[in-house]
């Protein structure tokens, strides 16, 4: 059994069925890619998995605890932390304050009362966040107001506010999407360095076929909210129904 | 020092320093001077700015931070006048018992009005806070009365029980004080035309409200600070990052409200009298004002602000019609009735209208507030500094 399963997943906006009849199942420490056109239903389904949306039918087990039902910071608290497609940041804090607020929910969980020792002094939350930076190459704009930076930098820094709490499972939303062809390898290496480091599954939604397959060990590919094939990357580079479905029309 | 960074135990001790000298710098013309009337240094009206000082502190700590506006933060205060007064009542006529009793059970009021409030946000928030604290002042004002004392409010009578006060002598009702030395108990200095008058409820006031305000400089800086201004800039990302945002709203909330009841106790500690119109919706909404005006978010903002409208409210509404013609004497009589006339509707019951395009100037050129116009004043002064001195390149980040 993998370490997220999704069964029988539907997820209906008004007369629009986003998600059919999802099911997936995504292996421990393997790199899962989603595939598929817009619309097709990708950002849907991962909404379902942290507790954005809650889907119509089906049900979402993550290490065999079923996450429906639970809310957005307690299925973070499990070990599923998410990328945005468009960079969820506090564009109001600089970039070392972004850092610091993931590694304090490592911390202390949910809540704790911490009200009158400052932030500054709380010496080992700054030194990890202040060596996230480093290994983000972020460290030396840690003064910067993060509203301001250029959307690779915010990318990036989403990404380090993820592993800063050492997910177990890795939601990526197009992580590459406007990135310049030196950011995109960048953030390949980044995430096979990721990869090697740490215990961690990631599952990525990527238009970039370079990203995908550079990456990916298995590839679901989606469209019209449910699953054309699953397979290898190499079986999918091959698949007659992939390429006329997706493949041949995003491949520019 | 205090466990504070440089810069802000240097805005601590500066803000101790201008509280603690206020008589002196509130009073800077002589008693006999035509400029007398606007000086600020008399007991009453320092009483008020450094309460309502700690009034738009907490209210800051709420709006400042998280963004969330309430709309019904006077409830509060008055719930904390209230609470205030019965200890006076009830238990001594020392002012402590009432201060503590009174931020407590401001506390405990603004659990349950918060918990119920907390569940919108924006707009609705604001209209849930406006309608629980009309909701108390009508009911203050009105079937609680027993306990309020309704329109008449609620005040000392020589009757009470005062259980820990031994038998009070004379027939007079004993006048708030703290371990025996009376409120508006006041020492004078006459220097040459001047009278400095120090008065021992303005110093507990102003004691109170620098421990309100390192208090408030600590949550700050505080990871919990951090976290409610996270709420402000991003709560969806919050939630997703694994943290609970509503005990952090619901905490921020209910310490916003122990400022206010600490406000309240104060202020009946100085007048022991409570009345409903001070839950009113005008008083919340001045406390609106008050925060915005000096500046929402900064830390000193507030203050500012609370001082700013007390002083309008107290000396521009003194300036009436005879006073105009006496600054304008030398003219002649034609020209001064014109600039007279032209002058009146901003002066005297006009203060408001002052107050209101001073307000609107303030929102439209300096959103940041007052705070914001000394920042830019700052900074005009560096760059003139800098260009002078072209040598000292490097400037250090904000932290
Ligand atoms: N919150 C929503 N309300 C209504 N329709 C939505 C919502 N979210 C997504 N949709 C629709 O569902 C479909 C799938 O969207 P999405 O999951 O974002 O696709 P993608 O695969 O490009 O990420 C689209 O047609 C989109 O318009
Ligand atoms: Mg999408």
């Amino acid at each position: 059994m993998g370490i997220l399963e999704v069964k029988g997943v539907g997820k209906r906006f008004g007369g629009l069925q986003a998600l059919g009849d999802v099911n997936l199942s995504v292996a421990e420490n393997s790199v899962h890619a989603i595939i598929g056109p817009n619309g097709a239903g990708k950002s849907t389904l991962l909404n379902c998995l942290i507790g954005k949306l809650i889907p119509d039918t089906g049900s979402v087990t993550f290490e065999g605890q079923s996450v429906l039902g639970r809310t957005p910071y307690e299925i973070c608290q499990m070990g599923i932390s998410r990328v945005f497609q468009t960079p969820e940041i506090f564009t109001d804090l600089n970039v070392m304050e972004n850092m610091l607020i993931p590694c304090f929910a490592k911390r202390d969980g949910a809540f704790a009362m911490n009200a009158i020792g400052s932030v500054t002094s709380q010496a080992e939350v700054q030194d990890k966040a202040m060596q996230m930076l480093e290994d983000m190459n972020l460290a030396d704009k840690r003064h910067m107001l993060t509203g301001s930076m250029s959307r690779g930098d915010k990318r990036r820094l989403e990404i380090a506010m993820c592993l800063s709490q050492d997910p177990r499972l890795l939601l990526l939303d197009e992580p590459t999407a406007g990135m310049a062809r030196a950011d995109t390898n960048n953030t390949i290496d980044l995430l096979k360095q990721i990869k090697e480091e740490r215990d961690i599954t990631i599952a990525i939604i990527e238009h970039d076929m370079h990203v995908v397959f550079s990456l990916a060990e298995r590839i679901t590919v989606l469209a019209q909210g449910t699953p054309l094939v699953e397979d290898t990357p190499e079986n999918i580079k091959g698949h007659p129904k992939v390429r006329e479905a997706y493949l041949g029309e995003s491949v520019d | 020092m205090f466990g504070l960074a440089k810069k802000d135990a240097n805005l601590l001790l500066i803000v101790a320093g201008l509280v603690m000298l206020a008589p002196f710098i509130l009073n800077p013309f002589p008693g006999e001077s035509a400029m007398a009337q606007f000086n600020a240094g008399y007991p009453d009206l320092m009483q008020r700015f450094v309460i309502f000082g700690i009034f738009a502190i907490g209210f800051n700590l709420l709006f400042g931070l998280t963004g969330y506006l309430s709309f019904g933060h006077a409830a509060f205060l008055g719930v904390g006048s209230y609470a205030g007064v019965w200890m006076m009542k009830l238990l001594t006529i020392n002012v402590i018992p009432a201060i503590l009793i009174s931020t407590l059970v401001a506390g405990i009021f603004s659990i349950a009005i918060g918990y119920i409030s907390l569940r919108r946000s924006g707009i609705y928030f604001s209209i849930l806070t406006l309608a629980f604290a009309q909701m108390s002042f009508a009911l203050a004002a009105s079937v609680l009365t027993p306990i309020t004392g309704g329109e008449t409010g609620l005040q000392t009578a020589l009757s009470d029980p005062r259980i820990l006060d031994s038998a009070s002598s004379g027939g007079n009702i004993p006048s708030p004080a703290i371990f025996g030395m009376e409120m508006r108990d006041s020492a004078e200095l006459v220097l040459g035309g001047w009278t400095f008058t120090f008065n021992v409820g303005y110093y507990l006031c102003a004691v109170v409200m620098i421990l309100a305000f390192y208090t408030a400089i600590r949550i700050f800086r505080s990871p919990f600070g951090l976290m409610l201004r996270a709420i402000k800039s991003n709560q969806q990302r919050l939630n997703y990052t694994g943290l609970n945002t509503r005990p952090y709203m619901l905490a921020c909330f209910v310490i916003s409200g122990m400022y206010a009841g600490l406000a309240g106790g104060l202020m009946v500690s100085m007048d022991p009298l409570a009345g409903a119109e001070r839950m009113q919706w005008t008083a919340s909404g001045e406390v609106v004002l008050m925060t915005i005006l000096g500046g929402a978010g900064t830390l000193i903002g507030p203050v500012l602000g609370a001082g700013m409208i007390k002083y309008f409210e107290n000396i521009f509404s003194k300036i009436n019609e005879s006073v105009l013609h006496q600054w304008f004497a030398f003219m002649p009589d034609g020209l001064e009735d014109v600039i007279v006339a032209m002058l009146y509707p901003f002066i005297g019951k006009g203060w408001h209208l002052t107050l209101g395009i001073v307000f609107m100037l303030v929102v439209i050129f300096l959103p940041g507030g007052l705070v914001e116009g000394g920042q830019r004043i700052g900074a005009m002064f560096k760059r003139k500094a800098k260009a002078d001195d072209k040598s000292s390149a490097n400037v250090e980040p904000a932290e």
